[in-house]
């Protein structure tokens, strides 16, 4: 052992005397102490109060008119008719599309920025272009958004004129319905929805009014009319006028998409997609390097290392971005007006390319009425709103809890 | 070892145990597990090993001692490439596992790994249950039906010194286990995959005395069938585990010997001071 030194100590705290002499006095400071934590709880309570006072308010006015009919009913020109049934519908559709496409899309864009330290310089460079671009999107206000979803999936500009009108489709067939003398509808199948009338000839197949299939029967303007009423449900004059109709099936595809619930979903996918990605990558990184350490070492692959250790580990914090994302979707209204913009529709979405409205944008519509009685429904709208928005939540954090581990 | 289980590692292996589990022709004693000769390795600018020569001889243990910073960490991590990942790391020279370059071009880094296994200084099991985490590695590699994956994991852990204290709790959290208990986990995981090599970077320092004792056994006892290199700085662990030590200092390879002598006698005038305690 070396010998000890023998420096002295500080003069100040050499002598006790001096030392007490110059000590804060404890009183003061456990006053602040006390003070800041009545700060703090002052600041918390009026965030809650105000919470409290903006859900009694809603609930006092929204409660009065919250019905089943007012869930199940499409909206009406009246107050007491109307229902936002195809809001509600199109707000599902769209936040769980929009999350579908998200979810999957900022976690493997988090797993590269995070996961995939490459070598090449000019690859690193470019992801660093791709983290600004990111960090700056987070930021951009979501009405600008809608005008890039409106260019981008509604008219698919430039691959497509630009009208917006679909140029490619699956899942539809056209027809021109006709109304003969015996009032029975039959219908002529056409090969698009812009081709030239068809004109009807005897023995042309066609379809009644339940789709089942029948043989043209075509007679002059003047023929007399058959009296056999299983003739006469399937015979046309040969001056008889149709118009044409489509039939969409359910899984009815279009390019390019149209203002319809895939151009919107993809368009809220956009607005919360920096979201999602910064969650995620804050997520990964919140994952010990040992446990990455331990899957190399046992000789995993870079894939499976993220697929069986670091994305499980990685799970809740990336429920929990999701969970925050998915709230701004199902709130959002800017981007939709772009898209969508139809508050009066009386069907939900049937198929992807389906009109939609949402249940802020119908909010929004009530609230702006003159009508005193619309502004109640709005209130019950914004219940709705609410109560769905926690279904949602509640979903996201039960899946959070069960993978939910402890990490070393 | 008093029984062999059957594993698909030992299935067709001779009944002696003294070879590598895996090579299916015992490994003659003259040829060295590893060998490494001009190695250099850099962080950066900064050069972490200069000119190392060591043959390290299979089935027995090889300690590698030295103060803080002299390279044995990096020299261990280089063996079974766990360097790659970090960056400005590089390395040249000759590096040698059972005569196969672990840096030629056609060299799979995940097959060296698995041939290769290493146990870090402080225990990493995964956030899985007891039985995923020695069945992870084995998943990795081999396409088993549930019954050999089932007798696989019970052999690992039987083998590590683990199966009579977790046998009833297979299924819960590997984090329930102690210190100690971890770092046997992590060995029993290792070993599933059918390694030749282990390499275990101070896997006592995080341990208490107890825990500590259990894994110096377990490492006497594996040195049985695996070529086992310790970096550790704890003397008495060095002395009372391997067979060689060797000493490094400043990225430097000093000594290099039969642990007894090195401890007795040691050569250069560097092992001395720091093997008497008298720096490090």
């Amino acid at each position: 052992m070396n010998d000890r030194s023998g420096q002295p100590l500080h003069p100040l705290l050499a002598d006790p005397a001096l030392l007490r002499a110059r000590l804060r006095p404890a009183a003061g400071r456990h006053r602040r102490e006390r003070l800041f934590y009545l700060l703090c709880l002052t600041v918390a309570g009026s965030a809650g109060l105000i919470l409290v006072l903006l859900f009694g308010t809603i609930t006092i006015m929204g409660l009065t008119t919250l019905s089943w009919q007012f869930l199940t009913a499409p909206p009406s020109p009246s107050a007491a008719d109307s229902g936002m049934y195809p809001a509600i519908m199109g707000s599902i559709w769209v936040v769980i599309l929009a999350m579908l496409a998200a979810l999957p899309l900022g976690t493997a864009s988090a797993v590269l920025l995070e996961e995939y330290r490459p070598r090449s310089a000019w690859i690193r460079n470019a992801l660093h272009v791709i983290e600004l671009n990111i960090t700056n999107l987070a930021g951009v206000p979501s009405v600008v958004y809608g005008i890039l979803g409106l260019t981008v999936f509604v008219y698919m500009f430039p691959l497509f004129d630009g009208s917006g009108k679909p140029v490619v489709e699956w899942g539809v067939r056209y027809y021109d319905q006709f109304y003969n003398e015996a009032d029975t509808v039959l219908l002529v199948p056409a090969s698009s929805l812009d081709a030239p009338p068809v004109v009807p000839t005897t023995g042309l197949q066609a379809y009644d009014a339940n789709y089942r299939p029948v043989t043209l029967r075509v007679i002059g303007p003047d023929d007399p009319w058959p009296e056999d009423p299983e003739r006469a449900r399937v015979t046309l004059r040969s001056t008889d006028m149709g118009g044409r109709i489509s039939e969409k099936s359910w899984y009815y595809f279009c390019l390019p998409f149209g203002r319809g619930v895939l151009a919107g979903a993809l368009t809220l996918a956009l607005v919360i997609l920096p979201t999602i990605i910064i969650a995620a990558r804050e997520a990964l990184r919140a994952v010990p390097d040992s446990l990455r350490e331990g899957s190399f070492a046992l000789g995993a692959t870079r894939w499976q290392t993220i697929r069986r250790v670091t994305l499980p580990a990685a799970l809740p914090g990336i429920m929990t971005g999701s969970i925050l994302a998915m709230s701004r979707a199902i709130g959002e209204a800017a981007p939709l007006i772009m898209i969508s913009g139809i508050v009066f529709l009386s069907n939900p979405p049937r198929h992807l390319m389906d009109d939609f409205t949402v249940m802020p944008l119908q909010i929004f519509n009530w609230a702006q009425r003159p009508q005193a009685d619309f502004h109640l429904l709005a209130a019950s709208g914004i219940i709705v709103l609410l109560v769905i928005l926690l279904v949602f939540n509640s979903i996201a954090l039960f899946i959070r809890q069960r993978y939910q581990k402890p990490l070393s | 070892m008093s029984e062999m289980l059957e594993t698909p590692f030992n299935a067709g292996a001779s009944a002696t145990g003294a070879t590598s589990p895996v090579s299916s022709e015992p490994v003659p004693s003259s040829v060295p597990a590893v060998r490494v000769a001009d190695f250099n390795a850099w962080y950066g600018e900064k050069q972490a090993l200069k000119n190392i020569r060591l043959d390290i001889p299979a089935c027995r243990v090889t300690a590698l001692i030295g103060p803080s910073g002299c390279g044995k960490s990096t020299l261990l991590r280089w063996i079974n490439r766990m360097n790659d990942t970090i960056p400005g790391a590089r390395a040249e020279g000759l590096l040698e596992v059972h005569g196969s370059d672990v840096f030629a071009p056609d060299s799979d880094v995940v097959e060296l790994r698995r041939r290769v296994g290493i146990v870090f200084q402080k225990p990493n099991p995964f956030p899985k249950s007891i039985f995923e985490n020695v069945a992870f590695g084995a998943r990795l590699h081999l396409k088993l039906s549930r019954s050999e994956m089932n007798g696989l994991v019970e052999w690992a852990l039987k083998r590590a010194a683990l199966w009579d204290e977790v046998k009833d709790r297979l299924h819960h959290s590997a984090l329930s286990l102690s210190g100690g208990q971890q770092q046997r986990l992590c060995i029993a995981r290792a070993i599933a995959v059918g390694p030749e090599v282990l390499l275990m970077d101070e896997p006592c320092s995080a341990l208490d005395p107890k825990s500590t004792a259990a894994i110096e056994d377990l490492i006497w006892d594996l040195s049985e069938q695996y070529t086992i290199v310790i970096v550790t700085h704890n003397m008495q662990q060095a002395s009372r585990v391997s067979d060689i030590t060797a000493f490094m200092y400043l990225g430097e390879l000093l000594e290099v010997g039969e642990t007894e002598r090195v401890f007795q006698n040691p050569a250069h005038p560097q092992t001395r001071d720091y093997i008497t305690g008298r720096f490090g």
